[in-house]
């Protein structure tokens, strides 16, 4: 089983929903958006032959020059079987930040939608227990977004300039 | 085993089944977040009828380091020591396997010599994780003797960290394209040492005392089993999803590092119980002695680094005497070395399981952004139901088997 056939696969499937499809170091990953991703994923699931069994990792990423999609989910599963992984992608724009979760299909997502949450403001509509994990309760912002930078930006001890970046 | 087992009708003296009744008055126990048994600081807040957990929650970041974020900003060879610090009973595996992430990120091919290394410091380290896991999950039970024995094992292997790296917990072992030092003659005899005499005989020896002690045994079979498919659902890999049944290791399915050089068996249990989790542990470390022999015993000459002057440090000599020399090592260390864009997926088989590194980098200096599979962070979930219905003393030693790592669940 190749990367080419669950690609064709997943278009005779989904169609336009899904696109983009990529290998970066032969890892096959594709985008598709929010409406089907949880469809996708029980699809990948059910699949008699692919049979994409496990939830390797999911989390989120800002791009906040990606006007429009600013947010992005990331899934990465296994096919314990097959064993291929794919990368299924989400983006979200920062108006409408809502995703379907996937708590329904795999009871380990739970866990991650909280800490993608917690760290990116991602908001996962049907999850049983969105509240923040790993940070404070009190916390009033997501503090992965890229706005929030590190370091304070009053420190003059490490200018950028200074060293050519 | 069942020749050893007490009878099931007499080992319910706590009467667990007995349904709840209606006006029963619960009791909230707070186990943690500084509490002896959870190995870490971890809370778990469990609703309790008399000795019987009815439900738990747990509450977890309490040390949350914003590993993630702090990554961001770093060059990638910065990001080593900050894997240290989330499995820190195997910090070599964390370490190699970042090195391994960031090495496919640039294109780099490490020496045979290098690999091999890394494989025997990486199997030292799930041994030393292994010793940790088993020989604490009997001081939980009351055997204390067990874990004094093999503890000694642990600390000849922080011997030998220390003669590859200086340092012994937070080792920082290595380098992006390969070691940072050959394996000494004291390491090779100290290893030696350890696999050919002292850790057989004294993992022997543990085994003997634990294996089929019949009071040790009572209070582990059928203690919080899960099915395999459960696991899978949970996501637990590795050693707990072995014991379920399951035969998935990452050295063997995706193997890196030059494991499919070696010869060795996944052991695996059926019942998903603590004591299948004990005894897959236990039988990974003779799994783990079997491929240090093997490296041992065929490590390849040649060099123990590539041949990469943007990314590997140039010997310190060198930097004194020649101006190319001075140019590279001052660029790496002041991070200057921007790395090409991509996006990475890269798993290793950890001392708990999977440990993955999603890497997206936009070619700059650090990561755009960088994430961390870890292994203890999500199967831990799984604890409220493999602890619903059971005495809190078995609730100890489920927790103990799982061996969940308060740096590697908070990052």
């Amino acid at each position: 089983m190749t990367n080419q056939q669950i690609a064709e696969d997943i278009v005779a499937k989904f169609g336009e929903n899904a696109h983009s499809f990529e290998e970066p170091w032969g890892l096959l990953t594709l985008t598709t958006n929010r409406q089907s991703i949880i469809s996708l994923l029980e699809y990948l699931k059910q699949h008699e032959t692919f049979c994409v069994n496990f939830l390797t990792d999911l989390t989120g990423i800002h791009l906040p020059d990606n006007k429009g999609a600013e947010f992005g989910v990331i899934y990465h599963l296994h096919s314990l079987e097959n064993n291929v992984r794919i990368r299924i992608k989400v983006f979200l724009s920062q108006d409408d930040i809502h995703i379907p979760t996937a708590t329904t299909i795999w009871p380990t997502a739970n866990w991650m939608e909280r800490e993608t949450f917690d760290f990116f403001g991602i908001l996962f509509d049907g999850h049983p227990n969105l509240i923040r994990i790993l940070n404070i309760e009190e916390m009033d912002y997501f503090p992965m977004r890229k706005e929030y930078a590190l370091e304070d930006a009053t420190r003059e001890d490490k200018i950028d300039a200074l060293f050519g970046r | 085993m069942e020749d050893i087992l007490i009878p099931k009708n007499t080992s319910d003296a706590l009467a667990l089944n007995r349904p709840i009744v209606e006006d029963t008055e619960f009791t909230t126990l707070n186990l943690g977040p500084t509490h002896p048994a959870t190995h870490g600081i971890f809370q778990n807040i469990l609703k309790m009828d008399g000795e019987k957990i009815v439900s738990g929650e747990q509450t977890i970041g309490y040390i949350h380091r914003a590993f993630e974020k702090i990554a961001e900003r770093r060059p990638f060879y910065q990001i080593t020591t900050l894997t240290d610090r989330m499995n820190y009973c195997s910090s070599p595996i964390n370490n190699m396997g970042w090195h391994m992430t960031v090495e496919k990120l640039l294109g780099v091919t490490v020496p045979k010599r290098a690999e091999y290394i890394r494989v025997i410091m990486m199997e030292l380290a799930r041994i030393s994780d292994h010793i940790i896991c088993n020989s604490i999950l009997g001081v939980d039970t009351g055997a204390y003797s067990g874990f004094l024995y093999v503890f000694q094992e642990r600390e000849k292997i922080y011997e030998i960290y220390e003669e590859m790296c200086g340092a012994r917990l937070t080792t920082n072992m290595g380098r992006i394209g390969g070691m940072e030092r050959d394996l000494s003659p004291t390491a090779i005899a100290k290893i030696k040492d350890l696999i050919y005499n002292s850790l057989p005989k004294a993992w022997a020896e543990f085994e003997k005392l634990f294996n089929r002690n019949r009071i040790f045994v009572d209070r582990i079979v059928n203690v919080g089993p899960i099915t395999g498919e459960r696991a899978l659902e949970y996501g637990f890999t590795g050693p707990n999803l072995r014991a379920a049944g399951i035969d998935y290791d990452v050295r063997v399915m995706e193997p890196y590092s030059s494991y499919q050089d070696f010869e060795f068996d996944i052991p695996i249990g059926h019942n998903g119980d603590t004591y299948d989790r004990f005894m897959v542990r236990n039988q990974e470390v003779w799994e783990s002695i079997k491929i240090i022999r093997q490296a041992l015993e065929n490590l390849p000459e040649g060099p123990f680094y590539a041949n990469e002057n943007h990314y590997y440090l140039p010997p310190k000599h060198d930097v004194y005497k020649n101006m190319e020399a001075l140019i590279y090592h001052f660029k790496i260390v002041m991070g200057e070395i921007d790395a090409p864009s991509g996006e990475i997926y890269h798993a290793v088989e950890g001392g708990n399981g999977e440990l993955g590194f999603y890497l997206v980098s936009d070619g700059g200096r650090a990561p755009y952004r960088l994430h961390f599979r870890r292994p203890s962070f999500i199967y831990y979930q799984a604890y409220p139901e493999m602890c619903k219905g059971v005495a809190i003393s078995d609730a100890i030693v489920i927790l103990s088997s799982l061996n969940v790592i308060a740096g590697e669940l908070d990052a």
